[in-house]
């Protein structure tokens, strides 16, 4: 509808060319059926898997291996889950998991508002040339910093807590910073300097004016903090000696060695430590969404 | 408001009035955070690795001063040899066939097809799901013998493949599940190719361009920054691929590699070194190995970033 309209409007400057244009559109018409045809045809290969993992979840350990493989199982073993939470900690693997998340999330947002503040409101010889080395940290392989942490927590007694996974994120995290440094300077800077001639102080002006005006990024910084401590896997694996302090990623390494060939229930464990992130994404996807497109442009 | 110029913040008597070192004050009490995390946990370790690299340390007994023994005993070592080409292969074809994928995706989905928030959505969500529960499915769909994948190669009458357990194919069948991941980057492409210039484009279609022109000569050139900052953290991810090797292969024993090491990478090898075998003066000289490798890939991209092009705005 929209198009026939455009060309009767546009007929009139555009009318030599009125067989090219409608070549062109008609060409265009077409590209666009093939890449949504393509992007339907990747779109099932991506669903897909998720699929096969609660179809397999649902079979009993026979109709796992069956030839042809059943779409839907005649019976679902829905107890699968349940049987999957029994045979390992689940629950306690979970409820530690959501404790580093949440410790990592408020230490993440405390330190990197400050240190965002620091690096975009003020104005302090040395600051920009501070911030680009400070940023260049996110290039530095982690494998670098790795053992000499070990050695020093180790020293502080702290291997076998969760300390080493939580504290550093009460120092800031470079990427976050970045982000967070993105938007404050998005705010203008009137509204600052006005404050500061009403008498406001630094971390007043940081409170009640800008944080309430960048609380999208503050949830961006808060879901990726809390989705990297959840899908930490080589952290906990070096840290959490003792079996009762596993997270849920270590958890599931142990289900998988204990029922190497009980494949239902490795894909009901997989499920259940998914959930929770398809959960959040479906109700915070705008975040998601902007959040990538503003720290993958904006640099 | 006019007090707070910035002609007025750089003036030559640096730093020589009070509202000045008030305000540096301010600044690095704000930044205290950063500062005292940035030599707590990254210049302090990495010179602490660089002095562990040249001694013997199992950690109960004090370092002892060996020189470059750890160096050489890593370049006799065949099995670091291995862990490092495996490496090398997932960042010199593996890394390659990921970006252009994502690219073309993001340009599939950028061409104004309908239901683009549902494409959005299917791309992105795998590559946030935890890699230690999506590598589990994987290792299902690709067995050997009961996978969906070569059930379907054999009802279609062709061999059988051992995805994960011929040493052939174990790298390749990563790469595949690799490109399963790559939703972050699809919608980085997508966000850069919906910020080119309408003009532009037009411009070139009146000047005759076709499709595969307008790709090469004005998109590509475009995005060429965002392409070039996907390159460099995608590459710098790469050379420390982890997760997904060791869940895939990590036995009951805590080995881990897959068939004749074929899926053993580098921060694998450095892992069990350090954390299972506690030879913490040899893991930090292949630490330093790597550090060294990922500085210097990263500064030829840098030196060779000639073709990235950086738009006149702000």
């Amino acid at each position: 509808m929209l198009t026939v309209q455009s060309t009767v409007y546009t007929s009139p400057i555009a009318k030599p060319a009125q067989p090219w244009r409608t070549f062109r559109r008609q060409y265009r018409r077409l590209g666009q059926a093939i890449a949504f045809t393509l992007c339907a045809l990747l779109a099932v290969l991506y669903i897909f898997p998720f699929y096969w993992m609660i179809v397999t979840a649902l079979k009993t350990d026979q109709q796992v291996f069956v030839w042809p493989p059943a779409l839907w199982p005649a019976t679902p073993q829905w107890q699968n889950f349940v049987e999957a939470t029994r045979y390992i900690p689940f629950w306690l693997y979970m409820r530690n998991t959501l404790v580093i998340c949440l410790i990592t999330v408020v230490g993440t947002l405390i330190s990197c508002t400050l240190i965002a503040y620091g690096f975009s409101r003020l104005r302090w010889p040395g600051r920009d040339a501070i911030f680009i080395i400070y940023l260049s940290t996110i290039m530095l392989p982690g494998q670098v910093t790795m053992i000499p942490l070990y050695v020093v927590f180790r020293n502080l007694g702290w291997v076998g807590t969760i300390l080493p996974l939580v504290v550093p994120a009460f120092f800031g995290n470079a990427f976050f910073v970045f982000l967070l440094r993105q938007f404050f300077r998005t705010i203008p800077s009137e509204l600052t300097d006005a404050a500061r001639i009403d008498g406001a102080n630094e971390f007043g002006i940081l409170w009640h004016i800008m944080l309430p005006l960048t609380r999208p990024a503050l949830f961006t910084v808060a879901l990726f903090s809390f989705l990297n401590a959840y899908r930490d896997f080589l952290g906990p694996l070096v840290y959490l000696t003792e079996q009762s302090q596993w997270t849920i990623s270590l958890g599931l390494q142990l289900f998988k060695n204990m029922y190497g060939a009980q494949w239902q229930l490795m894909m009901a464990a997989s499920t259940l430590m998914m959930l929770p992130v398809i959960a959040l994404f479906f109700v915070t996807q705008r975040t998601f969404v902007e959040g990538i497109a503003t720290t993958g442009l904006n640099g | 408001m006019t007090t707070l110029s910035p002609s007025r913040l750089r003036m030559p008597r640096f730093l020589s009035s009070r509202s000045e070192r008030r305000e540096l004050a301010a600044g690095l009490l704000f930044i205290s955070p950063a500062l005292i995390g940035f030599f707590l946990f990254t210049v302090y370790p990495i010179l602490q690795s660089l002095y562990y690299s040249f001694t013997d340390y199992n950690i109960l007994q004090p370092p002892v001063w060996v020189g470059l023994d750890n160096y050489v005993e890593l370049l006799n070592d065949r099995v670091f040899v291995k862990s490092l080409t495996n490496t090398l292969f997932m960042v010199v074809i593996g890394l390659p066939v990921h970006l252009v994928f994502d690219f073309t995706v993001a340009l599939l989905l950028n061409a104004r097809i309908r239901g683009l928030p549902f494409f959005r959505t299917v791309f992105y969500l795998p590559s946030i799901t935890p890699v230690v529960a999506t590598a589990v499915l994987w290792a299902w769909l690709l067995n050997a013998q009961y996978g969906l994948i070569n059930l379907l190669l054999d009802s279609l009458g062709l061999p059988m493949i051992g995805f994960l357990t011929d040493p052939n194919w174990t790298k390749p069948s990563l790469i595949l599940m690799g490109a399963w991941y790559g939703g972050n980057t699809i919608l980085i492409y997508l966000a850069a190719l919906q910020d080119v210039p309408k003009e532009l484009l037009e411009a070139a279609e009146l000047d005759g361009a076709n499709g595969w022109v307008k790709i090469w000569r004005v998109i590509i050139p475009m995005v060429s920054p965002v392409i070039f900052f996907t390159l460099v953290l995608n590459l710098i991810g790469y050379f420390q691929i982890f997760t997904e090797g060791w869940v895939l292969t990590a036995t009951r024993s805590g080995s881990a590699g897959g068939p004749l090491n074929s899926l053993l990478f580098y921060a694998m090898y450095l892992y069990q070194n350090a954390f299972q075998f506690f030879k913490m003066g040899l893991a930090s000289a292949q630490a330093w190995v790597l550090f060294l490798i990922v500085l210097s890939v990263t500064l030829i991209l840098f030196r060779t970033s000639g073709w990235v092009y950086y738009r006149s705005e702000c």
